[in-house]
Formats: C-alpha cells, structure tokens, sequence
C-alpha cells in the first residue's frame, strides 16, 4: 500500500519505512514554534515541573510574540518579559512584533517535508510548503522541548480533488470557508485534508496558506499541498533547501475523497457563531457593522492588502465603522508601504496597526463592545471571539470586508 | 470514582467559551480559572464543586489550542468530560495534563445540566438516571500517560 504526503512525512520524522493511519510513532521534531499564549505557562512547567530541565536542541526552537504585542497591561507585560528572558537565556530564535507567527514561520523557517509542532492551532498553515505542522498545547510543547520527540497517531488523509479557477473577485477565502461550511466544523476532525488537481496549480503559496490555515477549523490535524515548483519557488526566492519533497503513491489510501470546481465559488460569509454557518454572502449583506478587520494569519498578506485598498481607493470607510488594517507582518507591511497601499488605507479612513493577532483572538487592540457587529477576515467568528460574549463575528474575504467598510453595513465590492 | 454533579454544554463547544483569551496571558492557572465559561454561565466557577463532571456533544473543545482550557477545568476540580467526540487537540491537551476525556455516545443526550453522575475509568461504563453507558476506551498510549498523572509526570519517570 502507498503512502500519503502526510503519512511519508511521519515516516522519515519516525524513522521507519512507513506508516499507517492509527499508528502511534515516536517521531523527531524538526522544529517546535511557541508564541505568547501560552509560553509563560511553558516556562513556569519548565522550572517547576521538569526532574531535569534541559533542552534537546535549542536551534530547533522559535518564540515569537505575535498575539498581544506591544502589551498592553502590566500582567501581560509580565507573561512576555518571561518568555523573552527565558529566549535570551537559552539562545532561542525570539521574535516580538514583527509578524504574526505563522507568517514568521512561512517567511523564515519552514521547509517542505518538516515536521513541526506550534503550540497554536493555525500551525497547519505550514503544509502550504509541503510540511506537516500541526497545533499542541504547552504541556507538548515542552515535552517536544526537552526530549526533541513526541509522539504522532497517524492521522487518515481526505483527499481534496481542486478543480477550475477561481472566477474574478472570488478569493481563496470565499473557497476554504465554502469547504468548511460543506464538511462542518467536525468533518475533517483528527484527519489530514490534502489539497491537489489542477485547480491547486492555479494558487500561489500565499493562496494555499489561506486553505490550510483554516483546516484546523473543520478539525483537521493539519492540511497540506504537495511542494510543486510553486512552493519550490517561494523556498528558493527565501534562500532556503527543502528537507524532502513527497508525492502521495497512486495507490495511497485516503478515507474520502471531495472534489471542488474553483469555477462555481462566490463570494460567501460565515454567520457568527460557527465557522461552518457558511452563506452566500449576498445573504447577510444589509447587516449594519461597527468595525470591520483585514489581517491575520489568514488573510492579512500582501495579496488581501492589494484586494482591500484597491476597494477602497478613492471612498471613505462609513463613519460609524472603525476599520482596522492589520499587515501579518513587517515584512508584508513594508511591501504594502512601497506599493502605496498603507497610504491609500489611511486616507480612506482606515486605522493601519502595527502586525500582532489583533482582534482576531479578542484580546488585543480593537476589540469590540456590547452587541457589536464585526466583519472580519480573522480566523474564527466563536460566541465573544472578538470581544464582549454578546457582540457578534462575521467572516468574509478581503473584498467583501472592505467594502461592507465603506458601506457601513455587509455588503459585497460589487455593490459599492 | 465518586457521584457528581453534570454541567452540560452544546455541541461545537469551543475552547474560547471554557476560557476566553483575555485571561489567557493572566501570570498563572488560579488566576485564570474564576473566567472558566464566563461567556456562558458565569456562575460555573462558583457552582462547580471538585469531583463534578462536564458533559458536552460532538467535537467538544474545538478552535484554539489552547491549554488553559483544559486547564481551568482541572484546576476547578472537574473529575472528567464527557462528550460523544472531541476535537483532537483539546483531546491531547487534557490527557496530557491528566484531565480523563471520556467519549460517550449515548449519555450526553440522555442527562441534562444539573444531573447527577457517576464514572468508572477502570470498568469503562459511565451511570446517570439508574442507567449504565458503555464509554470507549482510551487507546493504551494515552491511558498510560492518563494513569502516570500527565505527559510531564511520565517524562520526569522515563528521566529518573
């Protein structure tokens, strides 16, 4: 029996010839991301808990702050200053401020046919690459940390046949909350979704991380892409080697099997307060909005940022609507600044932030008030996600967030 | 293991709603664990006594990865939850820490919020209303880790 993308890449990290779905492998980690949600928990178990703290290999480590940066109280302060002592104490990759992490990770670290843990449940994002990256939590983290291992059920695969192209103005976004509000938020729970076809040649990286992404949202352990001479590319424009480049066999086993045509998806939206209560965004527009989000590991890259200010350019964003713009990083920040972009944004009303997690985890700048309305590109739309347990999160592509901006109330660009 | 009483919670359950991310960088456990399902009943850190039990549906724990989530409830004294299925990475999360995570497919819609139950980890059967639910049985990896007290406690006896 053949293997799949995901089950070669457990193989090599395991050690052994091959796997198969249900399997427990002890595996070795190529590389462990951890960022300031849970770090200070990390550090506290490694001084508190461990016989014998120690760390297997310090180069495999990345910290990052991402999520609530710059601080913004004197507890949150705290957390972070432990986090970055501990960093700078063992020699560990820090970075505070300059992205979101998962944007880091893509821009400087992985590699196709890795094995990362992140101890953040969008680290599925890496498969963009061709690297299985899945999200832990801290205890996992630090075992992974210490022992430079962990172990990995094999997870079954779900084969996802992409066919088509997408039509004009209907975004990767639009696609992958389609599939997720196809499969439900438990269709894909403990498995891999593979994405591949001649619709997946039509999408750049930046486009395949915005699938993958939010795999996890449909529970999936992680989501991944073959690494075609399009994610080659990016690796090579990066000054970085894969660590192996895998195909599924022609006989690999997939526990189901999708296909969708990328020609038939339209712009839709995600009713809060539930990934999967996807519709047409057409549906919901006329709903009156008190903020509106572009950002996040999601949807915050250049491409997004190009969608939002050419919607905007020329209009002014309603003046009921705060509408905040958030680069995933400063690398993407600093492109949008030579294209022009930030400027556009600010004159069209738009309050541009420095990089961070932002409103999409509800803890940060811009949260929203009491029966609040918030369209979003973020992650999720959960009860109180952006804020207080009674406001509300709609989820929409690029487009369609800054057009309901200007509009002041969900409406698609194609109603401005 | 003793009776207790369910606190029961819908289908879809979301880390965010066990702790919301506020409170995630708070310095410790104990600080965090008075906002456990603040969003949906405030009064659950009050009310829950240890050796209670939560009871959700399908893909109970689902969204961010975050371990406070288990964490809190743990801390409050929550003996074990039950649900028809979790998402895998509170899953991981909760015997990791030594939190039982107990998938039952029948109980959930048979009790409601405030009924007592009881659990057996050894016999596998979980009984509530005068009835016994079969519940499945961890795979023996991770019943391992359940049983030495969390991945970090069986960590520090593979290193003594």
């Amino acid at each position: 029996m053949g293997m799949t993308i995901a089950e070669k890449i457990i193989a090599r990290a395991a050690g052994v010839d091959t796997v198969k779905a249900g399997d427990i492998h002890t595996v070795n980690l190529d590389r462990m991301m951890s960022n300031d949600g849970t770090t200070h928990l990390t550090v506290d178990m490694y001084h508190n808990k461990l016989n014998h703290p120690h760390i297997a290999d310090t180069k495999k480590m990345v910290f990052i702050v991402d999520h609530n940066v710059p601080a913004d109280n004197p507890k949150t302060a705290a957390s972070q200053k432990k986090m970055r002592d501990f960093a700078r104490e063992h020699n560990i990759d820090f970075w505070e401020g300059k992205g979101v992490c998962h944007q880091i990770m893509m821009e400087h670290y992985v590699c196709p046919g890795e094995l990362i843990f992140g101890a953040d449940s969008h680290t599925c994002t890496y498969g963009a690459l061709g690297a299985f990256g899945t999200g832990v939590g801290c205890t996992d983290l630090l075992y992974g940390m210490v022992t430079g291992t962990s172990w990995v059920l094999v997870p079954e695969t779900i084969k996802c046949n992409l066919t088509g192209r997408l039509p004009e103005g209907v975004y990767p976004r639009d696609l992958m909350l389609t599939i997720i509000g196809t499969i439900g938020a438990n269709g894909a729970n403990y498995q891999v979704m593979e994405f591949c076809g001649e619709g997946a040649k039509t999408l750049s990286v930046n486009d395949r991380m915005v699938l993958c992404n939010l795999s996890v949202e449909v529970g999936a352990k992680t989501a991944i892409f073959e690494a075609d001479e399009i994610a080659l590319e990016y690796l090579k424009a990066r000054g970085r080697e894969p660590k192996a480049v895998f195909r599924s066999d022609a006989d690999a086993s997939y526990v189901k099997e999708y296909t969708f045509d990328l020609s038939e998806i339209q712009p839709v939206a995600a009713k809060p307060d539930f990934v999967d209560a996807v519709v047409p965004a057409k549906e919901v527009c006329g709903v009156h909005i008190d903020e509106a989000f572009l950002g996040s590991c999601n949807n915050g890259r250049i491409d997004e940022l190009r969608v939002g200010a050419a919607i905007v350019k020329g209009r002014k964003v309603s003046d009921h609507v705060r509408f905040l713009v958030v680069p995933a990083s400063q690398e993407v920040y600093l492109q949008a600044l030579e294209e022009g972009l930030i400027a556009t944004f600010m004159e069209s009303g738009a309050i541009v932030m420095n990089p961070n997690c932002s409103v999409c985890w509800g803890s940060c700048q811009g949260v929203i008030g009491e029966n609040e309305v918030l369209i979003s590109t973020g992650t999720r739309n959960f009860k109180g996600r952006a804020g207080h347990p009674s406001s509300k999160v709609y989820l929409g592509s690029a487009a369609t967030v800054a057009a309901s901006a200007v509009k002041g109330e969900i409406c698609t660009a194609d109603m401005l | 293991m003793s009776s207790g009483k369910i606190f029961k919670f819908h289908n879809d359950l979301d880390t965010d709603q066990i702790i919301a991310s506020q409170y995630l960088l708070l310095p410790n456990i104990e600080e965090m664990k008075v906002h456990a399902f603040e969003s949906l009943n405030p009064e659950f850190p009050s009310q829950v006594k240890p050796g209670d039990y939560v009871v959700g549906g399908e893909n109970f724990g689902c969204g961010s990865s975050r371990e406070q989530a288990p964490s809190v409830l743990k801390a409050l004294g929550v003996q074990a939850v039950i649900a028809k299925s979790f998402a895998r990475i509170f899953y991981r999360n909760s015997i990791n820490i030594g939190l039982p995570v107990i998938v039952c497919k029948e109980l959930p819609d048979a009790v409601q919020d405030g009924d007592e139950m009881e659990l057996s980890l050894t016999e596998g059967v979980a009984r509530a209303g005068g009835k016994t639910y079969s519940c499945t049985k961890l795979p023996e990896y991770m019943q391992k880790i359940l049983s030495e007290g969390g991945l970090i406690a069986s960590l520090n006896k593979e290193e003594a």
